[in-house]
């Protein structure tokens, strides 16, 4: 009796929960990343919940996945458990490790009409670099980057530099270096002149140099890197050298993480970081400051970094045109030029800064604008086959440099050998 | 009859049994096969390769680097944290005003997780505002650099697992203490023996069985606990500071190369059961168990 009366209960239950849900077709998981400070988390969950009232029929699951590292082992152990999520940011640089892993699909699937062509095409070239090879297109930008030199403008004048004046060129940058280290009566530093971090990552700044230096560390393919070719054993020369000759950054090591809070203290009177970090700056440098492309030496040049929006396979092909469409509008200009605004990354398309919202705000902190202006001078990141593997060589050659353990020349002709050896697999 | 009485045992021990053949057997054996297969990538699938894995190790520089880290590693925090924690252990076992604030202070280190110790100590160790480098300021020192440089990034790191590990192991010595029988002193005293001879003769053989298991517990956590270099270094610079199963964790985790992850998990376990045995063995004529 009490058992036919259960399942009643039951049954009545469940009907009345589907029936109070709306139809939702289409469920999507979103792996996403926060790389830099401030509320990033807030604003995708806020985007993606505007997208859901518009489309009631699909239902989005954003998860925050950690750091960039965090995020591409979680997305790559749910893939390989057989539970891939539809969509997920991860750095663009890993493509071709999702690639050889057989992971993602390209978007060119997607993309037939005319519309839907303008939209792939509206993306700023130095951007898409990283997210195409074979002509397919694997990445669309989103969380992109590119690093800028910060100054402090008080302590520019109190060195009795133009604040208003960054510096242009290499050799500037270490002459007015020299000026803005104050040291106090015991022969300490106070105050560093420029700090370029190398914790974790320093092939990413290091790339900068390279750029400027007209060098490249590795061709489109991802099968060759260039490592010990003049122009990069120069680049790490410089590098070793704002150290060890100038004397106008700190020696040993540098932390990433640090460096914007260095800078709020008044322990270096410039940093070079990403732009994502330019809210973050905005909202807690206690002085004026100011935002400046990276210095040039034979040329101008940076890298570009960040995330793109991967799409994965092994969800139905319902899933995978609503994850299109989601990615569609949330790239598009509005939407884009909320989470600009919001944390600092680069508009990944030029129809962005076209916007009312936009203008208005590019008008009131035109420092937002630097970093659009040094696209047009931006590389591809160092991306290859066995991507991380292959960074982490060079990372580990550089910071045997910098930390005097091996001659620049040494440190990247090791890294050179270790990177055929990984990398002649794949030619 | 007899037949039945074995039955039931196996019966008994059947769920612990299971429970450790799923998750630490098979996985172990697992893990051995997997490191004579190549490691499988997107349609390519793993194929037997003998011992190739294994000569490749042995010519990976990073492989010896970390392993001899991972040998310093454990010659400088095991007899430092043993020590500190048995004279901790002596410190608060005699009464005094603020007892059992010593004894929670001493202990605190332990109930943090490793990775919040190691955020502390990274705004310990930060140059140029850091706590260290604050202090150091006082008296007209410059900055100082400790994880960034190759030299001083291990020693930091082994210097939090101290901190970290002493105060587990006072728990363990205080609670020996409280064991020994008062009158074993007392005897001695009335036999004319000083304090350091009560220690050295009476108090420390006692505590030979708190030594053993305190010591074993310490060999694998210096090559288990790993959470700090995460926070505080990565490894860096160039794997100075890089121990082997953060080696394992980038190698399979990092890097994807699960079938060289196995290799070299082989390794940590072979050397775990190695170092477990012989302490036993080594002990064995020591330990005076009562």
């Amino acid at each position: 009796m009490f058992d036919t009366l259960f399942k009643g209960a039951a049954t009545a239950a469940a009907l009345a929960l589907v029936t109070a849900l709306p139809a939702r077709a289409v469920d999507l998981q979103f792996y996403f990343p926060v790389a830099v400070g401030g509320g990033a988390a807030n604003t995708i969950e806020s985007l993606t919940d505007a997208y859901m009232k518009d489309h009631p029929d699909v239902k989005i699951d954003p998860i925050y996945a950690g750091s960039y590292q965090d995020t591409i082992t979680k997305v790559i152990t749910a893939a390989r458990g057989g539970n891939p999520p539809q969509i997920a940011v991860a750095l663009s640089v890993d493509m071709f490790t999702l690639l050889d892993d057989d992971l993602i699909l390209p978007f060119d699937d997607y993309v037939k009409t005319d519309a839907d062509k303008a939209w792939l095409d509206g993306f700023y070239p130095a951007f898409m670099e990283n997210s195409q090879v074979d002509g397919k297109t694997w990445g669309i930008p989103f969380q992109r980057s590119t690093p800028v030199l910060y100054w402090n403008k008080a302590a520019f004048k109190a060195a009795g530099l133009d604040p208003n004046t960054p510096p242009a060129t290499w050799q500037d940058m270490a002459a007015m270096g020299r000026k803005l280290t104050k040291t106090d009566a015991n022969g300490n530093v106070t105050q560093w002149g420029v700090r370029i971090p190398t914790s974790g990552f320093p092939y990413w700044l290091f790339q900068g140099l390279v750029a400027e230096n007209g060098g490249k560390l590795a061709n489109a393919e991802g099968t060759e890197t260039y490592f010990d070719s003049p122009e990069v054993i120069e680049a790490l020369h410089y590098l070793v050298d704002l150290s060890s000759k100038d004397k106008v950054m700190e020696p040993g090591i540098v932390d990433w993480g640090a460096t914007p809070k260095a800078f709020f203290e008044g322990h270096t009177a410039m940093m070079w970081t990403t732009t994502g970090n330019l809210t973050n700056v905005r909202k807690n440098a206690p002085f004026d400051f100011g935002v400046a492309m990276l210095p040039k030496h034979k040329m101008r040049g940076a890298p570009t970094g960040g995330g793109n929006f991967y799409l994965f396979k092994g969800s139905s092909p319902e899933q995978l045109s609503a994850a299109v469409d989601f990615i569609k509008w949330i790239t598009a200009p509005e939407q884009s030029a909320q989470w600009t605004m919001a944390t600092g990354y680069v508009a990944p398309r030029p129809a962005t800064w076209d916007t009312p919202t936009m203008k208005e705000y590019a008008q009131e902190f035109p420092p937002v604008l630097v970093a659009r202006d040094q696209l047009q001078y931006a590389t591809a990141e160092l991306s290859t086959h066995e991507n991380q593997r292959v960074t982490q060589i060079l990372n580990d050659a550089l910071a045997a440099a910098i930390t005097g353990q091996k001659t620049p020349e040494d440190a990247l002709k090791d890294a050179q050998q270790k990177a055929d050896a990984v990398l002649s697999a794949y030619r | 009859m007899r037949k039945r009485e074995w039955i039931y045992g196996w019966l008994l021990i059947l769920p612990a049994l299971t429970l450790i053949f799923l998750f630490t057997h098979f996985p172990a054996v697992l893990t051995l096969l997997h490191s004579v297969f190549s490691t499988p990538r997107g349609r390519k699938a793993a194929h037997f390769v003998g011992p190739a894995n294994y000569e490749r190790m042995i010519h990976d520089p990073v492989f010896w680097k970390v392993l001899t880290n991972n040998l310093w590693y454990a010659l400088g925090t095991i007899p430092v944290a043993i020590a500190l924690a048995l004279l901790m252990a002596v410190l608060v076992n005699r009464p005094f005003p603020g007892r059992a604030l010593s004894r929670m202070a001493f202990f605190t280190p332990t109930i943090l997780p490793l990775i919040a110790v190691a955020n502390i100590w990274l705004f310990f160790y930060t140059p140029g505002f850091g706590l260290i480098d604050q202090i150091l300021g006082l008296f007209g020192q410059g900055q100082t650099n400790l994880l960034g440089d190759p030299a001083t990034a291990l020693p930091a790191l082994m210097v939090v697992a101290v901190w970290k590990e002493a105060g587990f192991f006072m728990i363990f010595y205080l609670a020996a203490l409280q064991a020994i029988p008062p009158q074993l002193a007392e005897a001695a005293r009335i036999e004319g023996a000083g304090r350091w001879t009560i220690f050295r003769r009476i108090t420390f053989p006692l505590l030979m069985p708190t030594t053993l298991f305190v010591s074993i517990n310490a060999v694998i956590n210096s090559f288990r606990l790993v959470d700090h270099i995460f926070i505080l270094t990565n490894g860096g610079p160039d794997n100075a500071s890089s121990l082997l199963l953060f080696y394992i964790y980038e190698t399979s985790f990092r890097y994807w190369d699960t079938a060289y992850g196995a290799t070299l998990t082989v390794v940590l376990l072979a050397l775990l059961c190695l170092l477990a045995i012989g302490q036993f063995f080594f002990f064995e004529r020591k330990v005076h168990y009562k």
